[in-house]
């Protein structure tokens, strides 16, 4: 018998522009890597489909302007989607294409299922809220209305993300890089949603601090089992993080399958390359 | 060649546009409705909404009250007053209960208004959620799907800062159950007058062009927490220092000489009704003294 996954994503596709005859085809070869020339239209994501499953890390690899971070915002609704088809298998959003949902749907969706962090803190957090605001933001979009309860839910999570809670009335634009990708870890984790979502959370960071984020979404995995999808362009981070993993090359799925598997037995001709210029 | 003015500064299209406004308004209270914001002879940020939302309703039988922080003698309130009864003719009163139609800035009287009455409030800030979202565009989106958290963000950072909700004006307020509205700069004490309020209360920013309402009977409730209540202004203790009064809502003043601080009423026609009262009261005992001599 097989597992039911919590998230299925069918065909979903993100397009920029008017799109023409030459690139309204299924088969695309008209296209400029994503890019028709003729309507100057980009073809962001690309009918991508995937499903994910409980407590499952999965990650997406490919090179910038892949159409990666495009396709985390249409899963976040942060974007809309073009066409395409998300059922998410949980309770309250039973077998109901959210990509189409209404806006307030959309909403109760994100502020309780899914928790994002992003690549830049600028877009997750109010770098001039104190860190125990901007985590209690998210308990209180989600109905909470009790402070004592909510304050001391932010400074456990803060606590957990290694943010030592003499800082946590502290702004995170007097923070570093690192310790303001922790508070928008403890952000998302907030109301315990199902869903992760992680978009480069380890760009811009040095190596020890990197690790330790690693370390920190591992734990997380482990403790809360939530499933998280994790998007980034360092094959280290996929390797560590993912059980499987997707590749991603103008804005197509060109191959799945096992992190190992895909590491170790590339395919695809751009996968093959793109693992061994690993140095 | 000789204009004749028209009546109350508009022309009729003007104030037909500005009515348009007020009934969606009414229709959907605690909506903000954009509107047009004509010129008008006082600078953006005077006053102009709520001098709009006078000139688009007052009927020539009205009687007008113009009150600018509690003081009926302000400058503004003086200047707004003239120029409606320089275009308008109608007779302008310092008692609440007398006037039709009131328009005020940062208060509300102490009197309490009835069915038969209009409050116009002036708005600086229309929006309640401005400061955690800069664009029109989504706080619009916001209102439309609900989303207030940003609102009560900011309750929450006051509290986790100061250790109390800290708003000293204009402290948010849900308005039937939908809206989350800004009540204008009125002290926290005057959001309860706001709730269930028989008077029609319109509020008008001209410089941010919206118009938005709180019809007669609604549901106002000021935003809070289930353990960190809302609490009005607290004035327990302390009196008018002219009147006596002990429920109204005081300013604090400081004695040159001895530094002290003394209170005083800050809506001064009500304190002077107040005196007004007393003062007959006490030549009726006078007389009643004289009698008993005689």
């Amino acid at each position: 018998m097989f597992e039911e996954p919590l998230l299925q994503v069918r065909n979903l596709s993100k397009i920029y522009g008017p799109t023409c005859p030459k690139c309204r085809t299924s088969e695309k070869e008209a296209l400029i890597k994503n890019y028709c020339a003729s309507c100057r239209t980009v073809h962001a994501c690309r009918d991508i489909s995937f499903d994910l499953f409980e407590g499952e890390i999965l990650g997406i690899v490919g090179e910038s302007g892949s159409g990666k971070s495009t396709l985390m915002q249409c899963l976040y609704f942060d974007q809309e989607a073009t066409t395409g088809e998300m059922i998410l298998h949980h309770p309250e959003g039973r077998d109901e294409n959210l990509l189409l949902a209404s806006a307030r749907k959309k909403r109760f969706i994100r502020n309780h299922k899914f928790g994002m962090v992003y690549q830049n803190p600028m877009y997750g957090l109010k770098m001039d809220y104190s860190a125990i605001s901007n985590v209690a933001e998210k308990m209180i979009a989600a109905g909470n209305r009790n402070v004592k309860e909510m304050e001391a839910k932010g400074n456990e999570l803060l606590q957990k993300v290694n943010i030592p809670s003499f800082r946590a009335k502290d702004a995170p634009k007097q923070f570093s890089g690192g310790m303001q990708q922790r508070v928008q870890i403890a952000k998302a984790l907030s109301n315990h949603p199902p869903i992760l979502f992680l978009d480069e959370i380890t760009t811009g960071l040095d190596l020890s601090v990197q690790a330790n984020v690693l370390d920190l979404m591992k734990d997380i995995q482990v403790e809360f089992g939530v499933s998280m999808i994790v998007v980034s362009h360092d094959l280290a981070v996929i390797r560590m993080l993912a059980d499987r993993t997707l590749v991603m090359l103008d804005g197509k799925v060109i191959e799945e399958g096992l992190t190992d598997q895909i590491l170790e037995d590339p395919q695809h001709a751009y996968t093959q390359q793109l693992v061994y210029s690993l140095i | 060649m000789m204009h004749e003015e028209n009546f109350a500064y508009f022309d009729e299209g003007a104030k037909k546009e500005i009515r348009r406004a007020t009934l969606k308004a009414v229709a959907i209270p605690g909506y903000q409705v954009p509107f047009a914001s004509r010129e008008v002879p006082i600078g953006r940020g005077w006053g102009t909404g709520g001098l709009q939302l006078t000139l688009s309703l007052i009927g020539k039988g009205d009687v007008l009250k113009v009150i600018d922080q509690g003081a009926d003698e302000s400058v503004n309130a003086v200047s707004i007053k003239k120029f409606v009864q320089k275009t308008t003719n109608v007779s302008c009163t310092e008692e609440t209960s007398e006037a039709t139609l009131i328009q005020s800035r940062h208060r509300i009287p102490e009197t309490p208004l009835t069915k038969e009455q209009i409050i116009v409030l002036q708005v600086p800030k229309p929006e309640p959620l401005r400061d955690i979202e800069k664009s029109e565009r989504k706080t619009k989106a916001l209102h439309a799907e609900e989303e207030y958290s940003g609102a009560w963000l900011k309750l929450f950072e006051q509290i986790m800062m100061h250790g109390s909700m800290t708003t000293d004006a204009d402290h948010p307020v849900l308005v039937n159950g939908r809206y989350v509205m800004a009540p204008s700069p009125i002290p926290r004490f005057d959001n309860e007058k706001m709730n269930q309020s028989e008077a029609l209360i319109l509020l008008g920013a001209g410089r941010e062009k919206k118009i938005y309402a709180v019809p007669p009977y609604t549901e106002v409730e000021s935003l809070a927490f289930d353990d960190y209540t809302f609490r009005v202004e607290d004035f327990s203790g302390k009196s008018c220092h002219l009147c006596g009064s002990t429920n109204t809502f005081l300013d604090e003043l400081i004695e040159e000489e001895t530094k002290k601080p003394y209170y005083q009423c800050n809506d001064t026609s009500y304190c002077i009704s107040l005196l007004n009262e007393q003062e007959q009261i006490d030549t009726i005992a006078e007389k009643k003294k004289v009698l008993k001599h005689v």
